[in-house]
């Protein structure tokens, strides 16, 4: 055996149940480079730390569980931002592909880029990947850069490109009232979801507070002190917007 | 009338459209049911709502409820009649309306009088909801006729006698009836009581000509008892109008005639879990026949089965304050087992497994019957999923690993009380309640002296004297204090079974068991996780004591950070499933009375709290007075790794050294579950069938939000059906001390983000 990549893992969950189909085991990497304004995981963003895994180690550690996924479920790597640590998982997934195991990647999309030498790293990656659960977090560039520190042109770019592979995605949008909750905005998320052709289901994640701890003990400010959940009429209003029931694939 | 129908009524008529011949040969319910029971692989879309009659019944039953709740606990309550099969007349709610009658007394909600198990329970139970046994029959049971209870303590050591009352030893089964014990109360449908009469004579007969020694006299007095018991049942039949001598000639009297045969045992027994066994797919091949023949339509079949389903709940006792305050509200454990495979590999789920279930829904939730699913992987998806969603919608089923237990009982096993699996007719178990394995750690630590009374009530061993606690010491020391529990615990069992037989026998009970039968002796173990983890932290982290001025160890520093029980890490696993081995190892040394074979069983039933209350501070970190986990749980909020992490740990425990039983109780907010209804449900039943995959034994599920729960601790008015399940069996949330609705809401209620 060569010697294997480090991945570093800030935590990971036995039994995550809306991450992917079925029953899964979550991992979430360390480190991201976005700093959305509700992120309820501001604890994965710093990129020191984590918990050192070779893929071998964290596949044994997923595998303890396969008896619970049954047909549909497996691992979902989620972070923090995954797809920093591509190389450690091209080799994580060709392991768990080869074990037959189920896998999906949840990233924002962010570190996309044609360029090289992160390209054909991710034309190995989705060689290997089931499934592509993507955040949008807003369809308008300018927006996205208030909201997130970054603009959504890698993120789009992504989805187009996955969309052309036809890699099945579930595409998701974070619905914060005075941010990313507008008629307009949704509408032409809308619109793009439409033109791409492997979208199998669309998520409306309304904002919740639960992560708002994590900043008080990070001492990070947290900007959305003011802002409460979305209604039950605006994310219905989302629902309807985004279409997201024609896309239920149950 | 009845009489004279029966002259004619011969038995192929009233066994016309059932095959098979063995079971006609001999009594044999088990071939009775593999020879005509019909599998169903559909779904739950045939099912019937409550009719209006039941919605009737029901709402006079919830009305009923409530009066008792205002009275403060009990209704009413027989002083001057002894409960026995034939005691009293006949008693209804609404006689036109209901399809299965019977209650315990001539009254539902009134409790009867049964002072065979001990006299002051009984006195202190009347004397505590304000009423007064008959002073004439106070001095029958004092002083003229010996009860469990006394003849137990005229027998007891001193030793036991401290063990008993510092709690090492507790729950024991000395003052009130041990139950456990399942009748096959299908016999009395399928045969009729004059059958099982001349098989039991039959069976006394073949003694005549043998030696009489102690065993052979008392088989041929218990025979004779049980003989008796059934010509009572016979008469309890008389009293509703019933001719019980012959066989059930419908579905609608199997399911009265079985209940007949189930009431004559609580009417009998007040034992502490009198389970009713496994009677939903035995039943349905009488539904089956009647639809068949067009005697009934399916909203028919739905209400006899709801309607027995309510008198099921209707099963009370009178037991002490103090008792129920052990057990949580006033369970009876009427244990209903459905679904599971047979050994043929067809599996056993029928259209009344899913009938039974339905209660839930048309009567709403409630504790009893303890509905439990024997789960299998081979169980049709429909079932599974039905399973689930009535599991989310009413968190009042528990679920036990049919692919372990079908190979040690077969296919005809039920569940007494919470966990402990028994063929039924068949075998019966010697209920030992449990031994209290953290305490045990800390009298191993202190050389047999109580750290609560300062008491020496094990033997006196050196106590530990170092300032840092060394594994190697503690384990060795543990080891001499385990191999004197284990004789002690199990002869103090013996003596209370010798005396439950001599004075507080289980007549009509034991007549619905084949003459010869398997006994267990079911010890159990409290206190597993807290002795688990400070094996850890002893092992793993360092542990420094504290002494008090009598240099008797107190406290304890845990310096460093230790791996704990409930988070798949076998560092710390390794140790649970050690504990359990050598626990079983000692029990297994000591002769049984009856020559039982030994079992043990983790479970707590809910006396985890008052367990708790009796423990100091123990080296895992927990204080004094802390409730322990319930059964084989992690303790509260240390299996910190998700909700499988938790399964694993408990799944690793080998079913074959703790045969009577590995109880988990798992709160889950439904929302963790999935987002949609649908993926809910399969994400459960993938759920539970990776847990019985991973070997675990038995699941209690909880689908619910702790807001529910604060919220009907604040208006218990609101939630009279609010049900959860405990340790083995659920319990009414209102009806639970705050202490232990505490409890409940300091339990791991798995969640994800």
């Amino acid at each position: 055996m060569t010697e294997q990549t480090i991945g570093y893992v800030h935590s990971t969950e036995s039994f995550g149940s809306v991450d992917g189909p079925g029953i899964r085991f979550v991992v979430f990497m360390q480190g991201c480079r976005m700093r959305c304004e509700f992120c309820h995981n501001p604890d994965t963003w710093n990129m020191g730390g984590g918990t050192p895994f070779t893929p071998q180690e964290l596949l044994d550690k997923a595998l303890r569980y396969r008896n619970y996924w049954g047909d549909e479920g497996g691992i979902t790597v989620s972070g923090g931002e995954p797809l920093i640590h591509i190389d450690f998982l091209i080799e994580f997934f060709k392991l768990a592909k080869e074990k037959g195991v189920n896998v999906s990647l949840d990233t924002c999309g962010q570190p996309f880029t044609y360029d090289e030498p992160f390209f054909s790293r991710f034309e190995e990656l989705i060689e290997y990947t089931d499934l592509v659960l993507m955040d949008i977090k807003h369809i308008d560039n300018e927006f996205h850069k208030k909201y997130t520190m970054h603009g959504n042109t890698s993120i789009l770019n992504m989805a187009r490109y996955l969309s052309e592979k036809n890699v099945p995605m579930w595409l998701r949008h974070v619905l914060v009232p005075e941010r990313s909750d507008y008629d307009d905005h949704l509408e032409r998320l809308s619109a793009f979801i439409d033109e791409l052709d492997s979208v199998i289901k669309v998520e409306v994640l309304p904002y919740h507070r639960l992560g708002v701890y994590k900043y008080e003990e990070l001492g990070i400010p947290y900007k959305l002190k003011d802002i409460d959940p979305p209604t039950a009429e605006r994310i219905e209003n989302a629902n309807r917007i985004l279409k997201t029931h024609k896309y239920q694939t149950q | 009338m009845e009489k004279q129908r029966t002259d004619n009524l011969s038995l192929d008529s009233l066994w016309s459209g059932f095959a098979g011949k063995v079971w006609k040969d001999e009594i044999d319910v088990r071939d009775f049911i593999q020879t005509n029971y019909a599998p169903y692989d559909g779904d739950e879309a045939f099912l019937e709502g409550p009719t209006k009659e039941t919605e009737k019944l029901w709402s006079q039953v919830m009305d009923l409820n409530k009066k008792e709740r205002e009275a403060g606990g009990v209704l009413d309550m027989d002083t001057d009649v002894v409960s026995t099969i034939t005691s009293h007349g006949p008693g209804y709610l609404s006689k036109d309306m209901e399809k299965i009658v019977g209650f315990q007394t001539d009254q539902p909600f009134k409790r009867s009088f049964q002072p065979f198990g001990g006299i002051r329970m009984m006195e202190q139970a009347a004397d505590s909801y304000g009423f007064e046994i008959d002073p004439f029959l106070s001095h029958v049971f004092r002083d003229w006729r010996k009860t469990h209870n006394q003849g137990v303590f005229d027998a007891y050591t001193p030793e036991m006698r401290q063990a008993r009352r510092t709690g090492i030893i507790t729950g024991l089964p000395d003052a009130y009836g041990r139950g456990r014990i399942i009748g096959d109360y299908r016999r009395v449908a399928l045969y009729g009581v004059d059958r099982l009469i001349e098989e039991k004579v039959a069976d006394k007969t073949n003694s005549d000509t043998t030696m009489m020694n102690a065993e052979t006299i008392r088989d041929r007095e218990e025979l004779s008892d049980q003989i008796k018991a059934l010509h009572e049942l016979k008469e309890l039949g008389n009293i509703y109008g019933f001719d019980l001598s012959r066989p059930a000639q419908n579905a609608k009297e199997a399911f009265q005639w079985l209940y007949l045969g189930y009431l004559a045992a609580v009417k009998e027994q007040n034992g502490a879990a009198m389970s009713l066994g496994r009677t939903s797919t035995f039943l349905d091949i009488y539904i089956e026949r009647d639809l068949k023949n067009g005697t009934m339509t399916e909203a028919e079949a739905q209400e006899l089965v709801d309607h027995f389903v309510m008198k099921l709940r209707l099963v009370k006792f009178a037991r002490t304050p103090e008792y129920n305050e052990l057990f949580s509200g006033d369970p009876t454990w009427v244990t209903e087992v459905i679904g599971g495979v047979g050994l043929d590999g067809r599996h056993m789920v029928t259209k009344s497994s899913f009938r039974f279930l339905n209660t839930l829904t048309n009567l709403g939730p409630a504790p009893e019957p303890n509905l439990t699913v024997l789960w299998s992987t081979q169980l049709p998806q429909s079932f599974k999923n039905y399973c689930s969603r009535v599991s989310i919608e009413s968190s009042a089923i528990q679920y036990e690993n049919d692919d372990i237990m079908r190979q040690e009982w077969g296919d005809d096993y039920g569940i007494a009380c919470c966990v402990s699996a028994m063929p039924i007719g068949k075998q019966m178990q010697f209920f030992g309640a449990r031994a209290n394995l953290a305490k045990a750690l800390l009298y191993a630590i202190n050389g047999g002296v109580d750290e609560k009374t300062k008491a020496q009530v094990g033997p006196k061993f050196r106590p530990i004297t170092s300032e840092y606690l060394d594994y190697a010491e503690v384990t060795e020391k543990y080891d001499d204090m385990l191999d004197w529990l284990s004789g002690m615990y199990i002869n103090t069992l013996n003596i209370i079974h010798y005396m439950h037989d001599k004075y507080s026998y289980e007549s009509v009970e034991m007549a619905l068991h084949d003459s010869k039968i398997v006994r267990t002796m079911a010890t159990g173990i409290a206190g597993f996780s807290v002795a688990v983890d400070s094996l850890s932290a002893i092992k793993h982290a360092k542990v420094k004591v504290i002494r008090d001025e009598d240099g008797l160890a107190t406290d304890y520093e845990i310096e460093g950070d230790y791996p704990k029980y409930g988070n798949d890490d076998d560092r710390v696993d390794s140790i649970a499933v050690d504990l359990l081995k050598t626990f079983m190892k000692k029990v297994r040394n000591h002769p049984t009375y009856r020559d039982a074979t030994h079992t043990t069983s983790i479970l707590t039933i809910t006396s985890n709290v008052v367990y708790g209350k009796k423990t100091g501070n123990t080296p895992d970190g927990r204080r004094e007075g802390v409730p322990f986990a319930p059964g084989a749980n992690p303790l509260h909020g240390r299996d910190s790794n998700g909700a499988l992490a938790s399964l694993n740990s408990v799944a690793k425990l080998p079913y074959k050294e703790s045969l009577d039983g590995i109880s988990n109780t798992f709160s889950i907010v439904p929302k963790a579950l999935g987002k949609e209804d649908s993926v809910q449900q399969t994400n459960l039943s993938m759920m539970l069938d990776g847990y019985v995959k991973t070997g675990g034994h038995h699941l209690n599920v909880n689908a619910l939000n702790r807001d529910t729960l604060v919220d009907a601790m604040e208006h218990p008015e609101e939630y009279p059906q609010l049900t959860i399940r405990v340790s083995g069996y659920a319990v009414n949330f209102i009806k639970l001390t705050k202490e232990q609705q505490m409890d409940v809401l300091s339990r791991t209620f798995h969640d994800s983000m």
